[in-house]
């Protein structure tokens, strides 16, 4: 694994974002060979499409041959509701760039069937021959994606109820009533995430310390389900100082060697 | 491809670099439109997987909704008020010239007139919408003849009326119908006309209250039967005074019913009323102001004399003077107290929402809503016009940061744009 530690959080999405670009780039893809990129949403990531707007302005990147496929939507949330993962892609990535709109995949949250819109979910990312960079956060209980503590680490994409501290964290999104909170989201799979070619974890504050802490010094555990990643053969973390905070010392020392946060570039 | 087809095939134009008025405020955000009408983007794309057709950049414009313009007698010497036999046609040569000031809908007003007018001018007239033509007809606003002797302003004494015999047939009457009236002003002292209010409103027409001297409870009960406008406040009625302020007090009034708002018409031309008029009654009520030039026969004429309904105006640069019946007609003097009646405006619809934002101070979005949203609210046509909503009709003013009218698009065509 990687763990690449930036100064702030700004310089902590500027690096993630340029891996992104530089990634696409070096891929070459066309019509008939699409990069697909694994996304995800919150305030971590906000910083990061940020930059690949910014990119995609100054003509460095173009997403038109990109495939995306978002980790999660709440279920029975409307579409078009401010706090959707749709809006949230749409208003903080989708509206400034220049992908292709079939090529932007969401889960549906208000399917007729949930159970088989995962299943059709699983099979698009399939049909597009996998993930080539997964993109992901994590949670301040280590969760990836909506894969709460005890989560099956080889789960697959699926309806999941979400943890009562979740649905807390969340009230602030909806006017601090917890009643109008969504209670159940659909999910891509720890196993899901684990298929793709190489994972990009981004990590900031210190509230996500303890977490990174739990996903990379000790072992895995399905009730820190990030820390499933340390037996995937291409993982990289990126975080800012904060969020090393409960780290050991020797283990940012080690880190933080010569070259490696220069691989962005 | 632009989309999947699966809502409708028509073009979809993207506007972008621009800043739209959206929930009341300026964004720097992306509009579309497609057949006529502003479409929610976000729906496009995850439902119909689709994007545009045609961008137009709009070079950091503003892109605000459409001007719409209650009180218009006329300009480029049209008079609407003259009976001719091809009303139509001076219609349409003053709706495509407001295109320029970025008025995209408007009311024809014809101020006090013989029956005989009424009956051979509104026939000829109909709601219509926009376009290349020109701004779109909203029906007209018949300011009179019910209204006030001692407020008559430029309006022909011999003309005025009163209710006989029982209010509505002496509408029909005069007018001979209320087909594509949007909009009448009356004076509610008069006898019998509170229950014309009341008819008139359940028709849908608008009621607006104007040349009148009612004191603030006649015109409280006109507004309880209907009544939501007052033509030019404080022009040509009672003024102010603090144990009974009139019209002008329905600006605070609290017999306002619950949920209504009461709008006014001000002529932002720097004449009609003195800033800071503009500026206590824009601050007493600012939700209600709504723009209107007011405009006369002369907007866009050269200084001189001309016809307006039956009478003879003069034009000293932005001024307009009622002439004097004998052929010498004096100067005016540069002392403010002589009365002189004004009678209408030369100024045009950009030019009083500039002039309003510059005298009272207010956020470029308030200025444009006044000229925009508000009118609509007023005839009750804002799920349509006078916002940037999805669904409403895409009829746009592309403006500088200084408010000067760049474009003009009536249902997503560009109908006007500034030479070079």
């Amino acid at each position: 694994m990687r763990l690449v530690i930036l100064d702030d959080y700004d310089l902590a999405s500027e690096w993630a974002a340029k891996y992104i670009r530089n990634r696409i780039i070096q891929f070459k893809p066309s019509a008939e060979r699409y990069f697909t990129l694994g996304l995800p949403t919150g305030s971590t990531p906000y910083g990061c499409y940020k930059k690949l707007i910014e990119f995609y302005r100054s003509g460095d990147i173009s997403f038109k041959y990109v495939k995306t496929f978002n980790m999660d939507e709440y279920v029975g949330l409307p579409r078009a509701h401010p706090e959707s993962y749709h809006s949230y892609m749409w208003n903080n990535f989708f509206k400034h760039i220049d992908i292709d709109p079939a090529n932007a995949h969401i889960l549906d949250g208000n399917a007729e069937d949930l159970e088989t819109e995962c299943q059709a979910y699983e099979q698009k990312i399939a049909e597009a021959g996998g993930i080539e960079l997964f993109v992901g956060g994590i949670g301040p209980d280590g969760h990836i994606a909506f894969n709460e503590p005890g989560s099956s680490l080889v789960s697959r994409t699926r309806v999941k109820t979400l943890a009562k501290d979740t649905i807390v964290a969340n009230a602030r999104f909806f006017g601090n009533d917890l009643n109008k909170v969504p209670t159940m989201a659909l999910t891509v799979g720890v196993g899901t995430v684990m298929d793709a070619k190489e994972v990009m974890i981004l990590i900031t504050g210190a509230h996500k310390a303890f977490a990174l802490y739990k996903a990379i010094e000790e072992g895995v555990n399905h009730m820190w389900t990030v820390s499933a990643f340390q037996q995937h053969p291409r993982t990289i973390f990126v975080c800012d100082e904060d969020a090393t905070l409960e780290l050991r010392v020797k283990t940012v020392k080690y880190f933080k060697g010569p070259s490696s946060t220069d691989d962005a570039e | 491809m632009p989309s999947n087809k699966s809502v409708s095939d028509a073009a979809i134009t993207q506007f972008i670099n621009c800043r739209i008025l959206r929930d009341h405020r300026l964004q720097r955000d992306d509009l579309w439109v497609r057949e006529g009408k502003v479409l929610d983007p976000e729906k496009l794309f995850f439902d119909e997987k689709g994007y545009a057709d045609k961008l137009v950049d709009c070079e950091g414009s503003i892109i605000a909704p459409g001007f719409i313009d209650v009180q218009i007698n006329g300009g480029y010497g049209i008079d609407f008020s003259q009976a001719s036999d091809d009303v139509s046609s001076g219609v349409s040569f003053v709706a495509k010239k407001i295109l320029q000031h970025g008025v995209t809908s408007f009311c024809p007003t014809l101020v006090t007139s013989p029956p005989a007018v009424y009956h051979k001018v509104l026939p000829q007239i109909k709601v219509s919408d926009g376009g290349e033509h020109g701004a779109g007809v909203l029906g007209f606003h018949l300011e009179g003849p019910f209204i006030s002797v001692e407020k008559k302003g430029a309006h022909p004494e011999q003309f005025l009326r009163t209710f006989q015999s029982g209010g509505i047939e002496d509408l029909m009457e005069a007018y001979g119908g209320l087909d594509n009236i949007a909009m009448v002003t009356l004076a509610p002292e008069l006898g019998g006309s509170q229950s014309v209010v009341k008819e008139l409103c359940q028709r849908g027409i608008t009621v607006s209250l104007g040349h009148s001297v009612a004191n603030l409870s006649q015109a409280e009960e006109a507004v309880h039967h209907g009544a939501s406008f007052i033509t030019h406040l404080f022009n040509a009625m009672l003024p102010f005074h603090h144990r009974d302020p009139g019209i002008v007090g329905l600006l605070t009034s609290d017999q306002v019913p619950a949920g209504r708002t009461v709008y006014y018409g001000m002529i932002a031309d720097g004449i009609h009323t003195n800033p800071a008029a503009l500026r206590i009654a824009h601050r007493a009520h600012p939700s209600g102001l709504v723009l209107v030039t007011d405009a006369i026969t002369a907007m866009g004429l050269p200084p001189g004399r001309h016809t307006l309904g039956q009478q003879v105006i003069e034009i000293q640069g932005l001024h307009a003077y009622v002439a004097g019946l004998n052929a010498a007609y004096q100067p005016p003097t540069t002392c403010s107290a002589c009365t002189k009646t004004l009678c209408g405006s030369i100024a045009t619809m950009d030019m009083c929402v500039r002039h309003f934002k510059h005298a009272s101070g207010c956020s470029v979005e308030e200025a444009l809503e006044a000229a925009s949203l508000h009118p609509a609210k007023l005839l009750g046509i804002s799920h349509k016009k006078g916002n940037l909503d999805y669904g409403s009709d895409a009829d746009l003013v592309l403006l500088d940061d200084a408010l000067n009218v760049e474009a003009t698009f009536i249902s997503g065509e560009e109908v006007w744009r500034k030479g070079p």
